[in-house]
């Protein structure tokens, strides 16, 4: 019987094949858009982890010192007591114009480090001589090792198929050689297994800062606002597929009506056929769920090259551009496909068992039930105040979100009301029959459309709120870039020694040299990076402040203030005034805050002096040029001539700004891709509901085609009926968006990066949009009208046959 | 065997076992380092520090105590040198490799520890005047060879002690020269065994005064074994009349090789050729999983020699990166003592 | 003569032929039943003539304009103009009120009259419903509505197709009282298909179709 029974339900899909379809590629764009942007933070999560693992990363307390590298007599000193450290030496490098981290690890002392275990291990180990002793070797990725192997002047490469990307794992004794760091130590890495009976680190190197693990820079943490951003985008992605799942399954139970009736009235039960039903849609979901995650899988892996650079750029975090297919999220996404298609399906299931056996209600009545009355409305409401409430109270980046995501809810319930309202007004005052109609029968359509609407309505407010962010940051950014970088050239010498000899070639022949000297030092809030500046206009000029106390420039040249970078002053509550912390010894007033854009961590600005005095021998290998523009190429070419340079040594502003941008451009692709792809999938939906409407389009044509309008003009009206909503949709998705953009910058930005931005405004970019949703509506209704226009006569005067 | 491959580096340190022989060509030619050679003449105090020029070299100093409670102790303090290349150079990039190795042996309990370090930076390595082998903080220190204070410290244990030697040095072999093999694979072999000990072991629970008899062993070589030699048996016997001995058993694939020295009380000193003395294993026990004789017969028939030596315990194993079994014995049978026995290749 | 049906025949898709040739002719004021079984093309001859439909072959002149000779705007226009149609299905619009729907096809025709609307209403007893939807309506006042819509424009020729089929005994003899007695009033003609005898003797003059010809 129950054979009988699911060829009855499935007979169903056999008849409306583009329904299945619909629901399949619902399904599919909810679970595929979901599952990319799970891979890819699954992906970089891994990747974090892995990379922690194979260098111990944040997982043992570590020696610094706060005035720049440590000695290896220090390291002695602490080695002869007993203590059980191990020597790090790392620096970024660039290397064939690649930015490549190098760590060097005494791979004797701390041969337990995950990553030298692993080569040991693997099947052709490498012999122990060659790595410990001049050249060495490097190891890295295999796709690193590929790039290594073409330069020329390094160490035979390894491969290590474990190894962070962009990273070389090499003895310390290499390193130092290939960093030019001869007998430098940059950390020193506390063992776990100490003996009995140690003195004080204290009592032995007094200077040495000791970093708890907990508190060590944590890629994870550091990008856990980026990956949570991607989150939210592809829960958004995934609602707007599971409205098109909800609009179709429905309508598929509504045409059913009948025949479940039939089959209850043959005697079988409606929980047989709830079940039934279930089981139905969840094959169904599976089957969709597992071509979304195919889906997923390709655009993660389109995606994922440019979330690494992103995550690089931004972070440092270390990501590879490979994508594997993992079962958690693979998993994951079956079960969201699962959840997420019955989840859309409950309504319409719950509706349908409780359908009375004898009740003669149509595709008409379920549509109509919809969307009526105060109910859905008044959610809405409800649910934006949630929202602000929820962000009031609490705050944070959660609740931020919570904001946002009521916001953006509780606008999609209110929109058929609206909509409604806006159309009775509308029609309140139109004289003509034929615009009557249309305003009227748009109305009578608003209930099947309003899921899609809904869709597009979230799509276009993401697309506004995400775009005027990323155009404002853009703004500000570019505006930024030129306060920061007003030097014209930007120069790194080899080591002091050439520093100095460069400084005294060209003080006679431009404006102003300014050191850029920085030197990372252990605080509180986590990593803290404090430069040092000499007095001159450049910075009393276009240093961007955002706030200061009196005579700013006056007091830090003096030595006696610190200018802190926006991030540290938000993350700690710390503004003019107030005092901070810089080591033990040093603490200083905050004289002012800067906007920094560069990076999510701390930074702190002193007098050149003060940092000679705080952190002493930091290298001077850096500095800014200030000189004739028109001059300044010609100066970069002598510079890399006379002192024998690189091109990377010798970088012109244009060029830094250019190499800026690129990195900032980098960070939005995937946001820009993902709106994209959401406004796509919400052209989809109403393509789908308009689909989905049709068989109840006749009856509603058909008899004012009988009273004498073409065919030719219905269709112009179908179109038209599209593009209004839509349009009015995008009308009421503005200011929506606005305030979502306000959200993204006053607050996520604020909790994520440690930022505010200012906002502006984009009325051409609103414009284009615009167009592009009246274009994509016109698109999603061009295939009814085309119907429309193509329809035999036959087919409309059947709606007034006698005989049916 | 899982013998880590990185460890080889370390395992330079230890004759080789079987499947050695594969590895950096231990079993052929030396490389450029130098080899032991027949007639050499000694020269002190420089011959007590390193000899970078050959592979491997250690400082090897065992002891038997007695507590103030009575019982009987045992500790070992090693620092072990492996060259990479037959030369020394400033800096990480030495080719010169240490490894420390140090031990409690209880009646019941077995307390070890390792450190690992390179030349070139300071952080272990060995001098001859003023004499001091270290490494981190472990320490075996005097003005000269004959007067050390020692010290080692693990993660629950440790021990600080006074070594004031009783008597002359002792050659092994051919006046030093100690052959290893059948087919001629030799080393430079002496050793300081009259070192009269005093100081304190520390125990998890409480630290203990000790007194005793220390053995130093001082060997250097670039080519100890024969590519058949699989492990070795080694023995350092002092019985209660003054006498000592030094035997060992070299196993082969093919045939033993065995070699032992008396040592009278006043440090007189005969060698003893290939064969003459016998090894037998009387009792075995499982330690880490492996099958070790931690009871021997050993006899040396021409001498009227023939005791029982028993382990102090069968625990004393050394689950270090390379590991093998040191632990301190006791003697019964013809003569009575006691000593410390080494095996290896298990 | 303001309707001539001149040997038209229609075949469905597939070859089937439904009319055969037939002829028939309307005079102004004229009021006719078309009779016939089921599938005998009634409902067919009735879509021809109210040029919602082509055929293949015959003439059809529609007061002095040729059928056939028009494209689908000219059709449309002369469905605006010329013809009311109701249905038995009755065919109202459903998102327009029973006064929008009253005006809809008037407004089309572009013969908009207030009092002849409320007059229609007051004599079709919809004057209390003007601002109910259709579906909030019976069937009888739902054909009321059509009717109304129908006469509503002036149409020189009513085209109804079984006016009275969803309808009960009652409601049937007002709907039918109510559309002969609005036809002779305004001096429309009526083509009216029915099975029905008793409906058909009410007309002046009967036609019968079967077999694909008048018999």
């Amino acid at each position: 019987m129950t054979v009988a029974i699911i060829q009855a339900l499935l007979s169903h899909w056999r008849r409306h094949r583009l329904q299945l379809a619909t629901l399949l590629i619902g399904i599919a764009l909810a679970t595929g858009l979901w599952s990319a942007v799970q891979a890819i933070n699954a992906e970089a999560r891994a990747s974090y982890q892995r990379a922690n693992e194979q260098l111990a990363l944040g997982q043992h307390d570590e020696l610094r010192n706060p005035a720049g590298p440590i000695t290896i007599d220090r390291y002695l000193s602490l080695r002869r007591a007993g203590w059980q450290v191990a020597a790090v030496l790392e620096e970024t490098t660039r290397i064939g114009g690649r930015s490549i981290r190098v760590m060097g690890v005494d791979m004797v002392a701390y041969p337990a480090l995950p990553a030298v275990t692993r080569i040991e291990q693997s099947a052709t180990p490498p012999n122990p001589a060659d790595i410990l002793t001049s050249p060495g070797r490097l190891l890295a990725s295999p796709e690193l090792a590929r790039f290594l192997s073409s330069q020329t002047g390094l160490p035979p490469v390894l491969t290590s198929p474990d190894l962070p990307p962009d990273l070389i794992l090499t003895d310390i004794g290499v390193a130092e050689v290939l960093l030019d760091r001869k007998g430098q130590i940059s950390r020193l890495i506390i063992l776990p297994d100490q003996p009995r009976a140690l003195p004080a680190i204290a009592a032995i190197t007094p200077e040495l800062e000791r970093v708890e693990a907990s508190s060590q820079l944590d890629t994870a943490q550091l990008t856990n606002s980026f990956h949570l951003n991607l989150s939210a985008f592809g829960l958004l992605s995934f609602a707007v597929g599971l409205f098109i799942v909800h609009g179709t399954v429905g309508l598929a139970f509504a045409q059913r009506r009948g025949m479940i009736r039939t089959l209850r009235a043959l005697g079988i039960s409606m929980w047989q056929l709830v079940w039934l039903i279930l089981l139905e849609l969840s094959l169904l979901a599976l089957f969709g769920g597992f071509a979304g995650l195919m889906l997923g899988y390709f655009l993660a892996g389109a995606l994922l090259p440019d979330v690494a650079a992103t995550l690089r750029g931004l972070y440092g975090a270390p990501v590879s551009g490979e994508i594997a297919l993992q079962p958690k999220w693979a998993l994951a996404g079956l079960a969201m496909a699962l959840g997420g298609t019955l989840l859309a399906s409950g309504h319409a299931l719950i509706r349908l068992s409780h359908m009375p056996l004898l009740s003669g209600a149509g595709v008409q009545a379920w549509r109509t039930a919809a969307f009526n009355g105060f109910t859905t409305p008044l959610l809405g409401l409800l649910v934006i105040l949630v929202g602000i409430i929820v962000q009031l109270s609490i705050g944070g980046l959660v609740a931020g979100f919570s904001l946002v995501a009521g916001l953006l809810l509780g606008a999609a319930l209110l929109l058929p009301s609206l909509l409604s309202l806006v159309i009775s007004v509308f029609q309140r005052f139109t004289k003509d029959p034929i615009a009557q109609w249309i305003w009227s029968d748009m109305r009578a359509q608003l209930p099947g459309l309003s899921l899609a609407l809904m869709a597009l309505l979230l799509a276009l407010a993401a697309n506004i709120g995400v775009g005027t962010m990323v155009s404002s940051f853009r703004l500000t950014f570019t505006g930024w870039l030129d306060q920061r970088l007003t030097s014209e050239l930007y120069l790194t010498a080899e080591d002091d020694q050439q520093g100095r000899e460069i400084s005294d070639w060209l003080a006679p022949q431009v404006n102003a040299i300014l050191p850029i000297r920085s030197v990372e030092l252990a605080h509180p809030s986590g990593p803290l990076f404090l430069y040092g500046v000499v007095d001159d206009q450049t910075y009393r000029q276009h240093w961007p402040l955002i706030a200061s106390g009196a005579d700013v420039w006056d007091r830090v040249n003096a030595g006696e203030a610190v200018l802190i970078n926006e991030q540290l002053a938000r993350r700690q509550d710390l503004w003019p005034g107030d005092d901070l912390k810089i080591n033990r010894e040093y603490t200083l007033p905050i004289a002012g805050v800067y906007s920094d854009y560069g990076n999510p961590t701390g930074q702190a600005i002193v007098s050149m002096t003060r940092l000679d005095q705080i952190a002493p021998g930091v290298e001077a290998r850096r500095f800014g040029i200030r000189t004739r523009p028109e001059g300044a190429t010609e100066l970069a070419n002598a510079l890399r001539d006379r002192f024998d340079l690189s091109r990377q040594a010798v970088i012109q502003q244009a060029a830094m700004k250019a190499q800026s941008m690129a990195v900032f451009e980098k960070t939005f692709v995937v946001t820009s891709a993902l709106n994209v792809l959401t406004l796509g999938v919400a052209g989809f939906a109403i393509l789908t509901s308009l689909l989905t409407l049709w068989t109840q389009r006749l009856p509603q044509i058909a008899p004012v085609w009988a009273l004498g309008l073409t065919r030719a003009r219905l269709a112009r009206f179908e179109l038209l009926r599209s593009a209004l909503l839509a349009a009015m949709t995008a009308i009421i998705a503005l200011p929506l968006g606005l305030v979502l953009a306000w959200s993204l910058l006053a607050i996520i930005n604020v909790e994520a990066f440690g930022w505010r931005l200012p906002m502006y405004l984009f009325p051409a970019d609103w414009v284009r949009l615009f167009l592009l949703t009246l274009l994509a509506a016109l698109i999603a209704a061009a295939l009814p009208a085309l119907r429309l226009l193509r329809l035999p006569p036959a087919d409309l005067l059947r709606v007034f046959a006698n005989e049916r | 065997m899982n013998v880590k491959p990185w460890l080889l580096i370390l395992a330079l340190l230890l004759p080789p076992f079987a499947q050695a022989q594969g590895y950096a060509g231990l079993g052929g030619s030396a490389e450029g380092f130098d080899i032991p050679q027949p007639g050499y003449q000694f020269e002190f105090p420089k011959d007590h520090g390193p000899h970078p020029s050959f592979r491997i070299e250690w400082w090897y100093l065992t002891a038997n105590l007695t507590g103030e409670d009575g019982r009987p102790y045992g500790i070992q303090w090693t620092l072990f040198r492996s060259a990479l290349k037959p030369q020394e150079t400033e800096g990480w990039q030495s080719p010169q490799l240490w490894m420390g190795h140090a031990a409690v042996t209880t009646p019941d309990h077995h307390y070890f520890a390792e450190r690992l370090s390179r030349g070139g930076i300071g952080q272990a390595g060995v001098t001859a005047k003023p004499f001091e082998a270290w490494i981190d903080e472990w320490h075996m220190r005097g003005p000269d060879i004959n007067k050390l204070s020692l010290s080692a410290n693990g993660g629950n244990f440790g021990y600080d002690l006074d070594l004031n030697a009783q008597g002359p040095l002792v050659f092994h072999g051919d006046q030093g020269y100690s052959v290893k093999s059948g087919d001629g694979q030799a080393s430079y072999y002496y050793s300081q065994p009259f070192f009269a000990v005093e100081g304190t072991l520390h125990l998890p629970d409480q630290d203990i005064a000790v007194t005793g008899q220390g053995w130093l062993d001082r060997e250097w070589s670039s080519q100890p074994l024969a590519a058949d030699q699989s492990g070795w048996d080694w023995f350092s016997l002092s019985f209660n009349d003054g006498n000592k001995l030094m035997a060992f058993r070299l196993r082969g694939d093919r045939s033993d090789f065995t070699a032992a020295t008396l040592i009278s009380a006043d440090g007189e000193t005969t060698a003893l050729p290939d064969g003459s003395i016998t090894f037998s294993p009387l009792e075995t026990s499982t330690v880490a999983g492996r099958t070790i004789p931690t009871r021997w017969r050993v006899t040396l028939p021409d001498r009227n020699l023939d005791v029982e030596v028993s382990a102090l315990t069968p625990e004393a194993w050394m689950a270090t990166r390379f590991e093998y079994w040191e632990g301190p014995v006791t003697i019964s049978g013809s003569h009575a003592g006691r000593g410390y026995l080494e095996m290896t290749g298990y | 003569m303001l309707l001539k049906i001149d040997n038209v025949q229609k075949s469905y898709p597939g070859g089937r032929p439904v009319l055969r040739g037939v002829s028939l002719a309307l005079d102004k004021g004229q009021t006719l039943a078309l009779t016939g079984e089921s599938g005998s093309g009634k409902s067919t001859l009735l879509n021809l003539a109210a040029a919602l439909d082509s055929f293949d072959g015959g003439e059809i002149t529609l007061d002095g304009t040729d059928l056939s000779g028009l494209d689908d705007p000219g059709r449309a226009a002369l469905r605006r103009q010329s013809v009311s149609l109701v249905f038995q299905q009755f065919n109202l619009i459903p998102s327009l009120t029973v006064a929008q729907n009253l005006s809809f096809h008037a407004r089309l025709a572009g013969r908009r009259d207030e009092a002849w609307s409320t007059h229609l209403a007051d004599r079709l007893g919809l004057s209390d419903l003007l601002d109910r939807y259709p579906e909030n309506l019976s069937g009888g006042q739902q054909q009321r509505v059509a009717i109304g819509r129908a006469m509503a424009a002036r149409p020189k020729l009513l085209l109804a197709d079984e006016p009275t089929g969803n309808l009960d005994e009652t409601a049937s003899t007002t709907v039918l009282d109510l559309m002969l007695s609005l036809v002779a009033e305004t001096g429309a003609a009526l083509l009216l298909v029915t099975h029905s005898q008793d409906i058909a003797v009410r007309l002046d003059r009967r036609a019968h179709l079967s077999g694909g010809r008048i018999t």
